[in-house]
């Protein structure tokens, strides 16, 4: 664990479930990654936090195994993601769980098959211990009567609950929720966060948020990441990270509308624009 | 100039590796198939997706035709006093060309174009990312099962098409024009072979099954998952496949019935 | 939806295809001879075939025994050569004196073709066949000193009658009232 010193983190890393080492990534000519190194501590809840549009589910992507790196390394549980067969690599996704922006469920199934699913997919159990199974995590996001509805007749929260619901089911280690509070009002957004943080007291699952939230997932965190221009640019606990002095990350908290990140998109001087006429 | 030179040699290239990637997806899930504790139950609902949903539209396509075939045929013979011909005339022109080509034409529009959205719009919810998240690999689970659907469907729809219109020109022929009955079936028994006809139809029917079918399938796995890519990719399931259709028709024919 | 009631309508669909394809099969195409298998081939060259097509049907004495299989030229004598595929039964029962003619059904018919057939003896049968022949007194042909043959695949046959066509008919017609 040696090389992990030299990430600037206070929290507790001595075990970690997730390390990403000086990843480079890239999207065809765009690069999104450079050289990126941080890591997930088991137990607890990580969130990365960034402007829109730096990757950061690209990231999630990375660490699922869905996109591979053009170079460095992902270790999860101190096994490396981008090197792993097909075969390991569908083991493994059984042990880590992603609940999508969208939330994803399975639009021609009811809210109970959708649970159910995983379960079908991947354990032998019978269908009374599915049903058992599948209404004990219901319950837990507090959906247990809408068992028999279609995604469809869902509200967004509901369906993003329904959707931790299935993330749960199989009982991962890691829990990976891409925009969990993006387009929620402030009472479905409660709700997520206090299940958030129940999933990881009770169950000890590790968690990993994805978020442009600021102040919802500060209040939850244990450790913060910022990503921003290709890499990390600060990371640590919520009252360390407030008092951070890089000038970007105060404005990425504080949410200044001018700072390092510009108000205004590249452009020619104003004031030659408007008096350039109409030659240009 | 070179710019021109470039964006042809771009273009080209780009139409191999969506060929490549096609071949893949298409590989990827004919090797995978055999998952037979949930292989049946998912096969049997895309069935009815994909078959008995496309079955009134073939079977009312297939009367009309039919009808008009042997209106508009026997407007012709019997100019010539061969109006006891329409039984071959009819029978041959279904089970050779219009059977399988107007099948595969109505299965694009039905079908196809319904795989497309619905495969474009699962990739669009996340909902194959999330499969492949949950260590459940999408090409088995949800594009196998339609392809063999597909594959299976549509060779039936076709000969249903054939016998329907069959029905149809008996109808219109026999019952309306007054052609007899007896020469109507016997002189298409003499001129219909079982092997030539029926078995070449087919096989032209299990090559437009997998034509189709196979467009429509990569086309909404490989779509830009948004609305607007969706509608594109629709559309252009459509087009593709009902272009494919006529011309491998064309070769098939040229292979079937040329000798 | 439920299962149940999806699985009876694939069922029903199914169904349907299969049905569809009896009809097709049983009712529409001619499952009689070229689908049952086994057959011969005989070769006829005529003077001239009309307008036989392949596939036009073989009858003796109205029913249908074969199909013709290929029409080409012979390279010698630029004639028409017919193949003429006919049912395995009739292997070795026809005589080389067989006829085989090109007739028309019905004045626009379709073209076909009629044998005429002549049986061939017990022990011509039994050589075409293959087998020993011991007994060869008790032959007709031998009283005439001839020595007649069945026929077996790749046979020729030789005593043919051309197609008639329309404008030698009427030629000759012609020909026939100006010469009285």
């Amino acid at each position: 664990m040696s090389e992990l010193v030299n990430v600037d983190v206070e929290s507790d890393l001595s075990q970690a479930i997730v390390e990403i080492k000086d990843v480079t990534f890239s999207r065809g000519e765009r690069t999104i990654y450079k050289n990126m190194s941080f890591c997930v501590p088991k137990g607890k809840i990580t969130a990365i936090m960034g402007p829109s549009g730096i990757g950061k589910t690209t990231m999630l992507r990375l660490i699922g195994g869905q996109l591979k790196p053009d170079s460095g390394d992902i270790l999860f549980e101190g096994q490396s993601i981008p090197s792993m067969s097909r075969k390991a690599l569908y083991d493994i996704r059984t042990k880590m769980s992603m609940l999508f922006q969208s939330g994803a469920l399975f639009t021609d199934m009811s809210v109970f098959d959708n649970i159910a699913f995983p379960l079908r997919e991947h354990t032998q159990l019978s269908e009374e211990l599915i049903r058992l199974v599948v209404l004990m995590k219901l319950q837990a996001v507090g959906l247990r009567g809408a068992k028999d509805l279609m995604p469809s007749e869902l509200s967004g929260g509901m369906a993003r609950r329904a959707a931790l619901a299935r993330s749960i089911a199989l009982d991962p280690e890691l829990i990976m929720y891409d925009e969990p509070f993006a387009g929620q009002d402030p009472i479905s957004m409660g709700v997520l966060v206090k299940l958030i943080k129940s999933l990881n007291e009770v169950l000890g699952i590790s968690s990993l948020i994805v978020t442009h939230d600021v102040n919802e997932v500060l209040s939850i965190a244990d450790h913060v990441v910022i990503i921003a221009e290709q890499g990390v640019i600060g990371s640590g606990t919520p009252e360390q990270m407030q008092q951070h002095d890089s000038a970007l990350v105060q404005q990425f908290l504080k949410g200044l509308s001018d700072g390092p990140v510009p108000f205004h998109y590249k452009a020619q001087n104003y004031q030659e624009e408007l008096l350039s006429g109409s030659q240009q | 100039m070179i710019d021109f030179f470039q964006s042809i040699g771009h273009n080209v290239l780009s139409r191999f590796a969506s060929l490549g990637r096609a071949t893949r997806m298409l590989l990827g899930a004919l090797i995978s198939v055999p998952d037979f504790r949930k292989g049946p139950g998912l096969l049997i609902r895309q069935l009815y997706m994909v078959g008995h949903q496309s079955l009134l539209i073939i079977m009312v396509s297939g009367l009309f035709i039919g009808m008009v075939l042997a209106l508009q045929g026997y407007t012709v013979l019997v100019g010539y006093g061969a109006e006891d011909s329409l039984g071959p005339l009819v029978a041959l022109s279904l089970l050779r060309e219009l059977g399988p080509v107007v099948t595969a034409l109505l299965f694009a529009g039905r079908a196809g174009s319904a795989l497309t959205a619905e495969i474009g719009l699962m990739k669009a919810t996340e909902q194959l990312s999330s499969l492949e998240m949950m260590a459940i690999d999408p090409l088995r689970r949800i594009i196998s099962p339609r392809f063999w659907a597909g594959f299976i469907s549509m060779p039936l729809l076709a000969l249903i098409f054939s016998a329907v219109a069959i029905i149809g020109a008996h109808l219109v022929g026999v019952d309306w024009l007054g052609v007899d009955s007896g020469s109507f079936w016997s002189i298409m028994q003499s001129q219909v072979s079982f092997e030539k006809d029926i078995l070449n139809g087919m096989i032209k029917s299990f090559v437009f099954a997998l034509v189709v079918t196979w467009i429509a399938l990569y086309k909404g796995y490989d779509c830009v998952p948004t609305s607007e890519g969706i509608s594109k990719a629709t559309t252009e399931t459509v087009v593709h496949s009902s272009l494919a259709v006529l011309g491998f028709d064309f070769l098939l024919t040229a292979v079937m019935f040329s000798g | 939806m439920n299962t149940r009631k999806i699985e009876i309508l694939v069922g029903l669909f199914v169904a349907f295809g299969v049905a569809a394809f009896a009809v097709l099969a049983l009712k529409v195409a001619n499952s009689g001879i070229s689908g049952s298998g086994e057959t011969y081939t005989l070769n006829a060259k005529f003077e001239n075939i009309g307008s036989l097509k392949t596939r036009a049907p073989i009858k003796v004495g109205g029913v249908v025994v074969g199909r013709v299989d290929g029409i080409s030229i012979h390279p010698q004598e630029f004639v028409p050569v017919v193949a003429m595929s006919i049912d395995a039964d009739y292997e070795c029962q026809f005589s080389d004196t067989t006829s085989v003619s090109i007739l028309t059904s019905g004045v626009l018919g379709e073209q076909y073709l009629g044998i005429s057939p002549v049986i061939a003896s017990e022990s011509a049968k039994q050589t075409c066949l293959g087998n020993e022949v011991t007994d060869t007194s008790s032959d007709l042909d031998d009283l005439f000193g001839v020595q007649s043959k069945a026929l077996k695949d790749g046979d020729l046959v030789t005593d043919t009658k051309s197609a008639l066509v329309l404008e030698e008919l009427i030629g000759q017609f012609l020909f026939n009232q100006g010469s009285e």
